[in-house]
């Protein structure tokens, strides 16, 4: 008797220490970050001693192996900014049309064929897509457009488009099938077409899920490395047109970092247009968390 | 009054019929833009598949024969990254999923895995240069580049996991914990079998998303070309990924090695798709099970 209570309280704190255990590996991914976070900081910020910030942020020029070498980011910061603004204009509309279509208006034989090309589309490696657009769609451009080289903000957008629309296109989707029967029953009921279900009723209560999986596609598109490193066009200039080329953050750290030696000025200024590069993507899924947390849809009481 | 009602109906009708129409086209364009760019990669690379491209390595200076250290390469910083990933992964959801309900320690959790899963793949990269490879001085190395892909597939394995888990239905857990099973007894004897398959189909789509990243393995694991295969994991490896990237824009003769380049393109989608397939067909099955 005595001996089963002992053992009983051998087995509370064998469980304590399992739940403890576990508790522990679960923070690895906060670990992660922070050491992240940490890190590119610490290679990131000695660049400081060289430019100001205000230099490194807005400095027009971006020539780190000249002598005396200028490391002004602001071109890359625009080229980032320009690839990811015009592939939204083409993913958003993509993805969410797509979406409605897959969640409302496709028959179910339609459905099973329209939602694994999303899955495919992305699965496909970037490096691959990357090469697409370098050996198909650069010449196709330069062809059609009578452009001096296919490989420019253009191209890179569609194809940054292409990998973002299935992060758009299923998050969309979850949240447009979220929203409660009852409130599309009551809408046809009243006598409202399909349509009108799905732009008044449907749409505004799915608005946040949307939102949501709006600024995640951008975020993935801002962050997207190979694709920009090898359909940009690598020039670090600010764009006038669709067709001049850029140079994205992520495209002159992959590029340029093979070469800067270890630990010298340029590769802490690569580092540190890391850091920049980083804080975006982190601004955009703070922002996602947010939006999806406080207007999360709790039943349909909550319209 | 009739007909004007009967007008307005008939517009109203008109409205929606466009409206799905540009549903149908948008989806119809997704579908058009997958289908060329298989079109255009298998029909230019197809021919360049043969035996020996899958079993020989690369000869003079890339321009001539295969691919068989980037398939070697690839295929041991996938699997090394998954075998990293795995433990943690898992014992992250059944945390997040068996032992927390709600509350500020979970929400910091969870926002901590999806802004991990939002970090872009470069800054992994340079995340995995100066940690594993500088600071942990494990080098150039199939090891730092393994660690590296582990942390970026980290949150894929949690999510599928957590999916694996959410589906086991509560009243397993209720009767174990009825007959007096311990909550560990409980997850390891019940809810962990029951989940397994969720957990496996995370660990396959794991290894095809490490398999098809460059961005982190470039200076971490991958080198521009080895002669040999590894013999540890110690050594520089070249990747698939990598391969492509290094033929397409920085080879000797980029024009005369398009084959080439197709070819080892051709072989990562097969690779990739073949392990997604995997797993849909691993999930389907077990959904019709259940």
């Amino acid at each position: 008797m005595i001996k089963s209570s002992n053992s009983g309280k051998s087995r509370c704190r064998t469980e304590k220490i399992i739940r403890i255990t576990f508790f522990c590996i679960s923070l690895a991914s906060i670990a992660t970050l922070v050491l992240i976070t940490i890190f590119l900081f610490m290679e990131g910020l000695p660049v400081l001693k060289e430019v100001s910030i205000n230099d490194f942020i807005f400095g027009k020029y971006w020539y780190p192996t000249d002598d005396p070498p200028a490391f002004g980011i602001f071109p890359l910061i625009v080229g980032s900014i320009a690839v990811t603004g015009v592939s939204s204009v083409i993913s958003i509309p993509l993805g969410v049309l797509t979406a409605i279509y897959l969640a409302e208006a496709a028959s179910t034989n339609v459905r099973q064929w329209v939602k694994p090309i999303v899955e495919l589309m992305a699965v496909l490696p970037s490096v691959v897509i990357g090469f697409f657009g370098m050996v198909i769609i650069a010449p196709f451009l330069q062809e059609v457009f009578d452009i001096p080289t296919g490989l420019n903000l253009f191209n890179a957008s569609l194809m940054l488009a292409f990998m973002s629309i299935p992060t758009i296109c299923s998050i969309s989707e979850d949240a447009i099938f979220s929203v409660p029967t009852e409130l599309k029953e009551a809408s046809l009921a009243l006598g409202a077409t399909h349509w009108e279900t799905i732009s008044r009723v449907i749409l505004p209560a799915s608005l946040s899920g949307i939102t949501t999986a709006i600024i995640l596609g951008m975020s993935r598109a801002i962050g997207e490395t190979m694709v920009v490193l090898m359909v940009a066009g690598g020039a670090a200039i600010i764009p006038i047109s669709l067709f001049d080329p850029v140079r994205p953050m992520p495209a002159s750290i992959v590029a340029e970092m093979a070469e800067a030696p270890f630990r010298g000025d340029h590769y802490h200024a690569l580092f540190a247009t890391a850091v920049v590069l980083f804080l975006f993507t982190l601004l955009f899924n703070l922002a996602a968390d947010h939006i999806s947390h406080k207007y999360k849809q709790v039943g349909a009481s909550t319209l | 009054m009739f007909k004007n009602s009967n007008h307005v109906q008939g517009r109203r009708k008109l409205l929606q019929f466009i409206m799905f129409g540009f549903f149908r086209v948008s989806a119809a364009i997704n579908g058009i833009a997958l289908l060329a760019i298989f079109y255009f990669l298998v029909s230019r690379g197809w021919r360049a598949i043969t035996w020996t491209f899958l079993t020989q390595p690369p000869i003079d200076s890339m321009t001539k024969g295969g691919i068989l250290p980037c398939i070697v390469g690839t295929v041991c910083l996938s699997l090394g990254a998954i075998i990293l990933a795995i433990p943690i992964g898992v014992a992250s959801a059944i945390y997040l999923n068996e032992y927390t309900f709600q509350g500020r320690v979970l929400r910091m959790i969870r926002l901590g895995i999806n802004n991990l899963a939002g970090v872009p793949s470069i800054v992994f990269g340079l995340f995995g240069l100066a940690f594993f490879v500088v600071y942990l001085k494990m080098g150039v190395s199939i090891l730092a580049g393994a660690f590296t892909l582990a942390v970026l597939t980290l949150p894929v394995i949690i999510g599928a996991t957590e999916e694996g888990l959410r589906s086991v239905p509560d009243t397993y857990r209720e009767a174990s914990l009825g007959l007096g099973a311990t909550k560990w007894q409980t997850i390891y004897r019940v809810v962990l079998p029951a989940a397994l398959p969720g957990i496996l189909t995370g660990g396959i789509l794991g290894l095809s998303r490490a398999a098809g990243e460059t961005a982190p393995i470039m200076f971490t694991a991958a080198a521009f070309f080895t002669p040999s295969l590894p013999s540890s994991i110690f050594d520089e490896v070249m990747a698939l990924p990598y391969h492509i990237y290094v033929l397409a824009t920085a080879g000797t003769e980029i024009e005369a090695t398009r084959h080439l380049q197709y070819g080892t393109a051709l072989v990562l989608i097969f690779l990739v798709l073949g392990l997604n397939l995997m797993a849909i067909i691993y999930r389907a099955r077990l959904q019709k099970r259940r």
